[in-house]
């Protein structure tokens, strides 16, 4: 049951983009940290949850050949590093585009997608992915 | 004065013409084309499911209306494919939009008339003051098995619908049902394709339904078909509803606009209410709209809509238009389709 319930821990995070920021230094951190690795103990009790915009642009990309079995339908599947206009930079499969469409510079927003299934009969995972804007 | 409040749908972005389906099974794309009016349906892609589009539809209808998520007081997903036997769909998409933990809300279904069904409930929700704002959502990835006729007309998409008193933009003014127990199209529990009884589907199920469904609601609102903008029915392909609306005596200036399924298929529960969405997209204050959506097994849901003077007030533009998303598409052939859709099977130690 432990993987089921990080499912559900992380739920927030993975399908509503939800940060957190430091009330003190103001920088923003995805996944959300209870504290700033800045500020330190300045920062207990400051984390602010803030919903991020979904809206981004690619930093670096690659292309996944070798994909693991949850995703051979998808193959060759892009993954890239996407800086949100907020700042945080997170890795996510771009989607819904072939890899010849994927550049540096390119600007994306977030889906809604389903990430993996556990088994046949398991849990469904959803969460962000991007497409191409 | 109740009725819709915002609205948002989304169609997956992949399309597939019959040629390709007709070219793998031997039969003749053209008879599809001019047989029961379908040009491509859309596909989608292995990430997406019911929950998925749910989710785009419900966000792009609070982006839209600029909805405060925190006055949405139920949400209602119609679907004939929801992900989970057990485990509602509208938990997920109330989770991804942020919806209060105080929420009604339940999946229904009634083939593809289980979303509408969903707007009468959430309507009657707001007008008896349970809810300030409610959400209905119908939605599908349907299925049509391999090489059987639904194959050609089997899509996706979704749309979401906001209803309230405050700031409707268009009014529904009345709503009423006809239920009959009609076997023309089912799926019994753990079967991957429904069945469908041929000529039942015709006249004692779609064309009873849908044209008696329509007749009471213009009587009992002392209207004709000449009184609406634009009439919109639920949509299996592109030959039924323009008989239905042709039966009726509506124009073909009343129902295009409305008629979807030539160019994205038979989205089942998404598809009445996507063609409104479409309708809605470039109405005007004081159009008048009769909406009837059809479920096998069987029954039909029958609105009559006033667009009001708020939809000039809303930016229609800042959510996807359905024009917009018929504009961006990418074509696939049928082993990708069938890739995406599963009709490949491989193994545990693959999937």
């Amino acid at each position: 049951m432990g993987k089921l319930s990080a499912v559900w821990r992380e739920t927030n995070h993975r399908y509503r983009l939800i940060a957190h920021e430091c009330g003190n230094c103001k920088k923003m951190y995805f996944p959300p940290r209870d504290v700033c690795p800045i500020c330190h103990r300045e920062s207990i009790g400051k984390m602010k949850e803030k919903e991020l915009s979904g809206l981004g642009t690619v930093e670096s990309f690659t292309i996944v050949h070798d994909a693991p079995p949850a995703f051979a339908r998808q193959r060759p599947y892009v993954l890239a590093l996407i800086r949100l206009d907020e700042g945080p930079v997170l890795t996510a499969q771009i989607v819904d585009s072939v890899a010849s469409e994927i550049d540096i510079g390119k600007r994306v927003r977030s889906v809604f997608r389903k990430v993996r299934e556990d088994g046949k009969g398991g849990i469904i995972q959803y969460g962000y992915k991007f497409v191409l804007e | 004065m109740s009725g819709i409040v915002s609205y948002g749908s989304y169609i997956p972005k992949y399309r597939i013409k019959p040629d390709e389906i007709a070219r793998v099974w031997g039969e003749d794309a053209d008879s599809i084309r001019t047989g029961i009016n379908i040009l491509s349906k859309s596909v989608p892609s292995p990430d997406e499911d019911v929950a998925t589009i749910s989710v785009e539809a419900a966000r792009n209808a609070i982006k839209r209306g600029k909805v405060k998520v925190q006055d949405v007081g139920a949400i209602y997903v119609g679907s004939e494919s929801h992900p989970y036997a057990v485990k509602p769909t509208a938990t997920i998409v109330a989770s991804a939009i942020g919806a209060d933990f105080s929420l009604f809300s339940a999946d229904y279904e009634f083939a593809c008339k289980a979303g509408t069904a969903g707007m009468q409930n959430v309507l009657a929700m707001v007008d008896s003051g349970m809810v300030k704002l409610g959400m209905a959502i119908g939605a599908d990835t349907s299925q049509g098995a391999p090489g059987d006729a639904l194959e050609y007309s089997a899509s996706a998409g979704g749309t979401a619908f906001v209803l309230g008193k405050e700031n409707v933009i268009a009014k529904i003014n009345r709503t009423l049902s006809v239920t009959s127990d009609t076997p023309d199209f089912w799926r019994r529990e753990g079967q991957p394709y429904p069945t469908h009884g041929e000529r039942f589907t015709g006249e004692p199920a779609y064309f009873r339904h849908t044209i008696s469904a329509s007749k009471m609601i213009m009587e009992k609102s002392g209207m004709k078909p000449e009184d609406y903008t634009y009439a919109v029915f639920h949509q299996p392909n592109g030959k039924f509803p323009t008989r239905a609306a042709k039966t009726l005596g509506f124009t073909e200036a009343q129902y295009k606009d409305g008629l979807l399924t030539p160019v994205i298929g038979n989205t089942y529960s998404g598809s009445m209410m996507t063609g409104l969405s479409a309708i809605l997209d470039k109405a005007k204050a004081g159009d008048r709209i009769m909406a009837v959506s059809f479920g096998s097994g069987a029954g039909s849901d029958a609105f009559d809509i006033t667009v009001t003077e708020n939809i000039e007030k809303i930016d229609r533009e800042s959510a996807p238009t359905i024009k917009k998303m018929l504009s961006n598409v990418k074509w696939i052939d049928y082993a990708i389709y069938a890739k995406f859709k599963k009709k490949i099977i491989v193994g545990d130690a693959i999937e």
